[in-house]
């Protein structure tokens, strides 16, 4: 990592109070950080992009499972179907480190798809992401559905809908929630740790993303490299976010 | 086989009846409006036309066919029908997709799918709006999207429900003359619902009433309205000086009803003995000083209770051992120098009077 033109801000040297010892070190990583993010530091950008693609295709894949999968539980009605939802919601706050943990065990190499070499690889954190974030998507999909008011069902058969295209008249109105409900797995996506750590390695170019580095860093002592890469973090969850909402103003 | 015809169809929701042994027939081409107090059932019966729910039991053809049970094709069916519903409901989209839906899901597009929906907009006075989003519009601009997006395919059959709740007098009269013209134009058939008796008489070719999910009586307007077939229907159509009595005697046709102790003559066939609700028409009695009008069968001897002129018209409520509601023209009020307390004399014709059996018996 490039890192020679930046300070040993990790050592704290006994000199003075501690106390403001930490709040200069903050300050000073808080210019470097600024300084990275605007200089476009090869390595900043590339663990950012890794990041990014990577969660977007979690994000991806997930939802085209979850959303039909949401959807159909919300238009059938089946037994069980409440006891369906609650387990649903229960697995929201699955922790990473579980997805992480059952994930290795099935992928490494003496687990049952160990053939596929597919441990400390992008695709592995991929599925473990796509695992954590499943449940979140399928439950919050059904909210968003039923949020829908029930009017517009009838209004669209008595247009002449068929039942497909009922299903999509309202997928259609719940789009906002939808969004909203995608842009949450995302959120949770590019921020977990968990599962990244685990499953990919934090391999340096090839599988570290912005919160394994962070967690590495902020140990190694590296705090301006630590928070550039929060700030950036926080900051692509917050276009996603706004590019997302205008791309609905329109629509 | 009428156009559309429902037969002995019943709905229930766990033990409430919400619609007993209904029997509709509507022609192809008329404006048939259901009219009942709210909870009758009256969009209860609208949304088993429209197949949106499936009755208890009975059954609805529609053009000569059997269009409830297994074998109908609800999605065909209801392409030949369409429906407004009472709250205004539009999809979060532009005006022009909204009304262009029906179109778009029987796969109809381009040009000539886009000049209908912009003539639409057009008659019905949203030209400008096609690009506004739905959500945004009123409550009455709401609806006349809902009535456009419900004739744009050309249906056989417009169901409206209560389409004019809750709307200001404006747009309800825009929305009944829109409504006639398709009507007019189109020979579309229309079944609408309303609790508004005045719009039913502005509006219908027949009317059926509906109460507590039976269909009572059905008629031209003006026989609902001035011969409502019982005492039930009278009171929900607004007739004032409804009264019970019983008949002493009845000389060819001359019914004597005892009221209060008061003997009112009335043209009726019902045997002695029959009790009886009996409905005098405000608008027949006649006040006077004197009683000494011989064309008139009953004479009361009466005092004024209360006066209120509403424009030309002056409603006079008397006590005559009953209250009976008189109205007159606000002219003669003046000049018969009516005034609270005042002793007077109440006649009408016994044809005036119109009798009818008793509900409770």
């Amino acid at each position: 990592m490039h890192r020679s033109g930046l300070p040993q801000t990790g050592r704290l040297h006994r000199t003075g109070s501690i106390k403001d010892e930490v709040k200069q070190e903050i300050w000073q990583a808080l210019v470097q950080a600024v300084d990275l993010i605007v200089s476009l530091d090869t390595e900043v950008v590339q663990i950012s992009l890794r990041s990014l693609y990577i969660s977007a295709a979690s994000i991806v894949i997930a939802a085209l499972f979850c959303v039909p999968i949401g959807s159909l539980i919300h238009f059938h009605d089946f037994r069980g179907k409440r006891a369906v939802i609650n387990v649903i919601q229960t697995f929201y706050s699955l922790p990473t480190v579980v997805v992480g943990l059952l994930v290795f065990l099935f992928i490494s190499r003496s687990g049952p798809l160990g053939g596929l070499e597919l441990l400390f690889t992008p695709a592995a954190i991929i599925i473990g992401q796509v695992i954590l974030i499943m449940p979140m998507l399928t439950g919050m999909t059904i909210g968003a559905l039923s949020g829908v008011d029930k009017t517009i069902r009838d209004t669209a058969l008595s247009c002449g809908a068929g039942t497909a295209q009922a299903i999509r008249a309202i997928l259609f109105e719940a789009r906002f929630a939808v969004v909203g409900v995608l842009i949450l797995g995302f959120g949770r996506a590019i921020s977990e740790v968990g599962a990244a750590l685990m499953l990919g390695g934090n391999i340096r170019g090839y599988t570290r993303v912005l919160t394994t580095a962070i967690s590495l860093e902020t140990q190694r002592g590296d705090l301006v490299l630590s928070l550039a890469l929060g700030i950036i973090l926080i900051g692509i969850a917050m276009v996603v976010s706004v590019i997302m909402n205008i791309l609905l103003q329109r629509y | 086989m009428a156009f559309l015809q429902t037969v002995d169809i019943e709905q229930r929701a766990g033990a409430s009846v919400l619609l007993n042994r209904v029997n509709l027939s509507v022609e192809k081409g008329e404006i048939f409006t259901v009219i009942g107090p709210t909870g009758a059932g009256k969009t209860t019966l609208l949304r088993l036309i429209n197949l949106l729910d499936r009755p208890s039991a009975g059954d609805i053809y529609f053009d000569g066919e059997k269009i409830t049970g297994p074998s109908g094709n609800a999605v065909q069916v209801r392409r030949r029908m369409a429906m407004v519903f009472q709250k205004p409901a539009v999809f979060n989209s532009t005006v022009y997709e909204n009304v262009a839906y029906p179109l778009k899901v029987r796969g109809c597009h381009g040009k000539t799918a886009r000049s209908t929906v912009y003539n639409l907009l057009d008659t019905i006075g949203l030209g400008g709006y096609a690009r506004r989003k739905a959500k945004t519009l009123s409550g009455g601009e709401a609806q006349r999207v809902a009535l456009a997006r419900a004739v744009v395919s050309k249906p056989d059959l417009l169901l409206l429900d209560e389409p004019t709740a809750n709307l200001d007098p404006g747009t309800v009269k825009m929305i009944e003359r829109l409504v006639m013209d398709f009507n007019r134009e189109r020979g579309l058939t229309v079944i609408m619902s309303t609790h508004d008796m005045q719009q039913a008489q502005r509006v219908a070719g027949r009317v059926g009433v509906l109460m507590k999910g039976q269909l009572v009586q059905v008629g031209q307007p003006g026989d609902v309205f001035f011969s409502p077939d019982n005492a039930r229907i009278a009171g929900f159509v607004g007739m004032r000086n409804l009264l019970r009595g019983n008949i002493v005697r009845n000389e060819s046709g001359i019914a004597v009803v005892d009221v209060d102790g008061k003997d009112i003559e009335a043209v009726s066939d019902l045997p002695p003995g029959s009790t009886v609700e009996i409905y005098i028409w405000p608008e027949e009695v006649v006040l006077s000083k004197l009683a000494s009008d011989s064309s008139a069968r009953n004479n009361l001897h009466c005092m004024i209770r209360s006066l209120s002129s509403n424009g030309p018209l002056c409603t006079v409520i008397v006590d005559c051992g009953f209250t009976l509601e008189v109205l007159i023209t606000d002219r003669s009020a003046v000049e018969l120098e009516l005034s609270q307390g005042q002793e007077m004399y109440a006649s009408f014709k016994a044809s005036a009077v119109r009798v009818l059996p008793s509900m409770q018996g």
